[in-house]
């Protein structure tokens, strides 16, 4: 039977996962999707505590999550596609001038 | 054996096979049909008036070769038609067809005719639909052909932009039905008003179905919004590229998603096994006459109406369809708050 | 082991491996791909915890929506694969300062990551029963009804403003996103 410390901890080796993809790649669209996968590994931890705790606000939470996410998508592509039509590369070190 | 476990794996087995041949048999109707309304005779040399068409067109399909551009991603080339076929499967897997049974007896407890009862199916059928867009946006741009790309592309913009107002309409429903399991839904549709006029979702709702079936319409790809395919514009759009049983796997799934979402409609406005005159047991010759009034429907609209314009679609769903489906959505709610149901 | 344990085992690892794989491929469609498998296992553990209705969400609003917008763009955009020898020739162009200074903060995350892990492996050897789901609670928390009780009711401001972020972000993305009229200063 799995506990509830069988899903923080999966949690937490996905949060890690995804940090370590924010870090390690060179492509904003990779970046963004390492975020994504952040935001979910949060995500199984609400609801994993309002299983356990019995109550349904975890996953409301959770429901707030995903259309902050869908949010966030939507304005970081939209600056992503902006980025490329500039400097035709998606590598974030190409991006350090403030202005060109 | 538990008995009920067995009843559970012969539904399953049977359901598979009859979309499978439902596929077929499509194809056939599909034919028969272009020919009637075209004052033709359709299919006939091979068994009688042609009923074994499709299943030569199956062996022709098989022995051909399986032939990939050269530019291709080859994983992604073969892993598209998979997830489409496997998409128009799982939708069904929650879509109830008949009342309880016990098959006359055979079985102590009683059965389901569904293959998988959840509390949710009716959002599990919208999460399947989301998810076969996949495979054609897939297919475009692993084919590395421009005609793919584009009947990809257009494919994914129609789909998402009518899911909306698809679910809008799934919502006036819920909203009636009080639920989200299907087999509630139809068990809301019970009964009669006057002792006449069945009680389905239709009689109540009629713009809510309309908009449903016409979302169902873009959904599945058909004519009149055929755009992925457009002959006359895109060769064969996703497809251009594909031969062989991987074509064979876009084009069924193309007829059991139609099957589906005739069944889903059936399920959700026409009060799906519930109808006078045979009793509650046989209730599934209901609904298969009703899923079957729809795919005639379907081909029947397919022959009738011509393409639009792309630029006509995309108005006609953003600034048609979806007002008009929160607008029912609303009056629906306060219907139901003001007067009850 | 229960089939319970089993089937957490399955999507626990089939998330993780995806997980990993979205950040290790460097083709991104692949990694677009990679993240829905990774997805559809979290969204079987949600099913696991008794929340099928944010199981079925996290499909239709993540695979369905989040995820098709971003295969759009890597297709549109046919975005280069990363590594490629123009960004390695800018990299020692213009970022050469930067690509010096990477050693330190690669240092840091190695120490990081070790922290990490041995704080896994701690945790991991304490499990207990403690934690252990009450079978009681199940109809408490994956009724639909009951969610959409508390989501209108206590959560309704949380839930407008959610909406009215939703307009902005479509709002923005547009704008951002859409070309300068050609003749136009931009």
């Amino acid at each position: 039977m799995p506990t509830l410390t069988h899903y923080l901890i999966l949690s937490a080796v996905l949060f890690a996962i995804g940090t370590a993809g924010v870090f390690l790649r060179r492509n904003v669209i990779t970046i963004l999707l390492s975020i994504e996968i952040m935001l979910n590994a949060v995500n199984l931890t609400f609801v994993a505590f309002g299983r356990a705790l019995g109550s349904v606000d975890g996953q409301i939470i959770v429901f707030f999550v995903m259309t902050v996410a869908a949010a966030e998508a939507a304005v970081g592509l939209a600056i992503v596609i902006t980025l490329f039509r500039h400097r035709e590369s998606l590598n974030p070190e190409a991006f350090t001038m403030l202005k060109w | 054996m538990n008995q009920a476990v067995v009843a559970e794996v012969v539904i399953l087995v049977a359901v598979f096979h009859a979309l499978l041949l439902s596929a077929a048999a499509m194809v056939w109707v599909e034919r028969k049909v272009a020919a009637w309304l075209q004052q033709r005779h359709g299919p006939t040399l091979v068994g009688y008036a042609g009923l074994l068409q499709p299943f030569a067109d199956i062996i022709k399909l098989i022995f051909k070769e399986e032939l990939r551009p050269a530019a291709a991603d080859k994983w992604l080339f073969y892993l598209a038609p998979a997830i489409s076929a496997a998409c128009s499967f799982a939708a069904f897997a929650v879509v109830p067809f008949g009342a309880e049974t016990t098959f006359f007896g055979l079985l102590d407890e009683p059965v389901k005719l569904q293959v998988a009862d959840v509390n949710v199916a009716v959002l599990v059928i919208f999460a399947i639909g989301s998810m076969s867009v996949y495979g054609i946006v897939l297919a475009g741009w692993a084919s590395n052909s421009k005609y793919s790309l584009l009947g990809a592309l257009r494919s994914s913009a129609q789909m998402i932009s009518y899911e909306l107002s698809y679910g809008m309409a799934l919502a006036s429903v819920l909203v009636m039905a009080n639920s989200m399991s299907l087999t509630e839904i139809v068990n809301a549709q019970d009964g009669a008003w006057f002792g006449f006029i069945p009680r389905w979702f239709i009689f109540v709702n009629p713009i809510g179905a309309l908009i449903f079936m016409t979302a169902g319409v873009a959904e599945t790809n058909r004519a009149p919004f055929d755009f992925p395919e457009a002959e006359q514009e895109l060769v064969a759009g996703y497809h251009t590229e594909y031969s062989s049983m991987s074509f064979a796997l876009f084009f069924q799934a193309e007829y059991v998603n139609m099957v589906t979402v005739s069944a889903v409609t059936t399920d959700l406005f026409l009060g799906g096994w519930h109808g006078p005159l045979i009793p509650e047991s046989f209730g599934w010759i209901w609904f298969l006459v009703k899923t079957g009034f729809l795919l005639f429907f379907y081909v029947w609209m397919r022959w009738t109406l011509p393409r639009y314009r792309y630029d006509q679609l995309m108005a006609f769903g953003w600034k048609v369809l979806l007002p008009l489906s929160v607008v029912n959505l609303l009056l629906t709610s306060a219907w139901v708050i003001y007067f009850g149901f | 082991m229960g089939s319970e344990a089993l089937l957490f085992w399955v999507f626990g690892l089939v998330t993780v491996v995806a997980s990993l794989l979205v950040i290790a491929q460097r083709n991104p469609v692949y990694s677009v791909l990679l993240l829905i498998a990774s997805f559809a296992g979290l969204s079987g553990l949600y099913v696991l915890l008794d929340a099928p209705f944010t199981a079925v969400t996290q499909i239709v609003v993540y695979a369905g929506a989040i995820l098709v917008l971003f295969l759009f763009v890597v297709m549109l955009l046919n975005a280069p694969h990363e590594d490629t020898e123009e960004d390695i020739a800018r990299l020692k162009t213009i970022n050469a300062a930067t690509a010096r200074l990477r050693s330190g903060p690669l240092l840091f995350g190695a120490l990081l990551a070790i922290v990490f892990v041995v704080e896994l492996l701690w945790a991991l050897r304490r499990i207990t029963s403690a934690g252990r789901f009450d079978p009681d609670a199940a109809d408490a928390v994956s009724s639909v009804s009951a969610i959409g009780r508390v989501l209108f009711t206590e959560y309704q401001f949380a839930f407008e403003v959610t909406s009215v972020l939703i307009i902005v972000a479509m709002v923005g993305a547009v704008v951002l996103a859409r070309r300068e009229p050609a003749g136009k200063k931009s």
